[in-house]
């Protein structure tokens, strides 16, 4: 487990208004790695992860503190946050096709970088649906709305979505929370073969879904990270009495 | 039990004092409705003027009993037409900006001025265009007065904004804020995800806009009356040219008009009638193809 650090956070504080929904976090996240955040609701897990593409952006009175090392830099600093988002992807919690084909949704974000060759959006439309094992099933029907699809088939589109820009790095904010254990165990599957291309970073409820998946994770708690340590060792054998109440059910 | 019995009773004309209440709108429509074509079709039933003549006709001389509307028909559809090319697209823009972009303040200023806009009696739109929009078209015509095609056009698109922002602004609003994640978290920008995402996603509301705003604009007679010259002939070629739409037409005459004169302007009413069902069936067509698809 030598892997390069992608996300290196130091003493990250983030407030919204004059609550501080984190505090003080500190944490390194590896190259091709699947971390999972777990934790109670409102534990901040999904806050800090909304802090690693920016998207915390786009609510007002959010105040953040502290750095976020990627790749060298600080985002929080003046860095070009379109291309930070091109670079780390996000898929969220409720399935969110845009209302256009299939196609279109794969092709919007390469299109929004100004990409107009038919053939090679077509291809980068058909290698994304297929790392997002979702290619066999639409192939014919790549100009139909992409809402006619089932919920678990949205979600594997918004994968391939995210895929096609080629990102470094997947958010995935409680990715299945929305679908049916089919349907999740398919979107496991597919993170699990993702990893060895992506950094995946995944927020979830379900504590048996962090344990089959992820390499790392993280419990947060009232907005602090708790532990954050191999997951195996999360699992079986935690450092501070509060994981093991959390993980064993005892509240939460 | 005599209670009991009296208290159904009472339940029971209540009842039927709401149904009484519900049909008034109903036996409103269907009242007008046959008043304007019984007396619409009569001329051209009793074969006192032809109908090919009326609805063919550049000529409108009810003194040499010359009654032809067609001139009128393409007044109506070119200052409605310009009046959507030209309002739709900043009206939509309006919207855009007040609930995307604009700070709650600047737009709660922007919204309360549409607003008052649409408060505004129409004449007194009529009178605004007359007194300050007629005489600067008349400064950049070739033509010696400033009523014009173009004059109406002008009237005509500030009058459709309030409705198009508004009812675009509710549409754009509605749109899923999920949409928008999804579009910046591929790195979109926040001009790319309103045109390529919120404003298609909002598309059906929008069109809805559109097609009350072409009713207004269509049906709109008094702020019209005022400003685009009614002429008694001549199909406009130019933006300068006078138009004397369809609405104007039965307004300035039905005041005084008897006989066959008074007949033709109610079927000038039932061609307006026919015209805007038209435009609703097409305009609601073609939104719910594109939907569709």
């Amino acid at each position: 487990m030598d892997n390069k650090v992608k996300f290196n956070t130091k003493n990250l504080d983030l407030f919204y208004g004059d609550f501080q929904a984190l505090k003080s976090i500190n944490m390194e996240i590896c190259e091709n790695e699947v971390t999972a955040f777990i934790g109670p609701s409102g534990c901040g897990k999904s806050t800090f992860l909304r802090c690693l593409n920016r998207m915390n952006d786009l609510i007002d009175c959010v105040d953040i503190k502290g750095e976020i090392i990627f790749d060298g830099k600080d985002i929080n600093g003046d860095i070009d946050v379109i291309n930070l988002r091109t670079r780390v992807g996000m898929v969220f919690q409720k399935p969110n096709p845009f209302p256009m084909s299939i196609y279109d949704n794969i092709a919007y974000g390469p299109k929004c970088q100004g990409l107009k060759d038919k053939a090679k959006l077509d291809t980068i439309v058909k290698d994304s649906l297929e790392r997002a094992a979702l290619w066999d099933e639409v192939k014919d029907r790549l100009n139909k709305s992409a809402l006619g699809l089932s919920g678990g088939q949205q979600q594997r589109l918004c994968i391939a979505r995210t895929i096609a820009m080629n990102p470094e790095v997947i958010l995935m904010d409680e990715p299945t929370s929305a679908l049916d254990p089919i349907a999740t165990l398919k979107i496991e599957d597919l993170m699990q073969s993702l990893k060895k291309l992506y950094t995946i970073i995944i927020v979830t409820h379900s504590m048996q879904q962090a344990g089959r998946i992820s390499d790392k994770t993280a419990f947060f708690l009232m907005g602090e990270v708790i532990e954050f340590n191999e997951t195996p060792k999360i699992f079986t054998n935690p450092d501070d009495k509060r994981t093991e109440d959390y993980i064993t059910g005892r509240f939460g | 039990m005599e209670a009991i019995k009296r208290k159904k009773i009472k339940e029971k004309i209540i009842e039927n004092f709401f149904l009484i209440c519900a049909f008034v709108a109903v036996v409103s429509v269907l009242a007008i409705t046959f008043f304007v074509f019984y007396n619409g079709l009569k001329p051209f039933v009793s074969n006192s003027y032809p109908f090919w003549n009326f609805i063919s006709g550049v000529e409108w001389r009810p003194g040499s009993n010359m009654y032809g509307i067609f001139y009128m028909i393409v007044g109506s559809i070119f200052g409605t037409l310009g009046a959507i090319l030209l309002g739709v697209p900043i009206a939509i823009l309006t919207a855009v900006y007040i609930a995307e972009m604009a700070d709650s303040r600047i737009g709660k200023i922007i919204r309360f001025a549409v607003e008052l806009l649409a408060g505004i009696p129409s004449v007194l739109y009529g009178v605004f265009g007359l007194g300050i929009i007629v005489p600067y078209v008349l400064k950049i015509s070739p033509m010696a007065q400033g009523e014009s095609l173009l004059a109406t056009i002008l009237v005509l698109a500030i009058m459709i904004l309030p409705t198009v922002v508004s009812i675009s602004e509710t549409s754009i609003s509605a749109v899923p804020k999920e949409y928008r994640e999804g579009s910046y978290a591929l790195g979109a920008s926040k001009i790319q995800t309103i045109f390529k995402v919120v404003l298609p996603a909002a598309r059906s509301g929008v069109m809805t806009g559109v097609i009350l705003g072409i009713g207004r604009a269509i049906g709109e007679t008094m702020a019209v009356m005022l400003v685009c010259g009614n002429p008694i002939a001549g199909i406009p070629t130019s933006l300068f040219d006078q138009i004397r739409p369809l609405t104007t037409n039965i307004a300035l005459e039905m005041g005084y008009a008897s006989g066959v004169h008074q007949e033709l302007l109610y079927s000038t009413g039932v061609v307006l009638f026919v015209f805007i069902m038209i435009i609703n069936l097409a305009v609601n067509k073609l939104v719910k193809t594109k939907v569709g698809s």
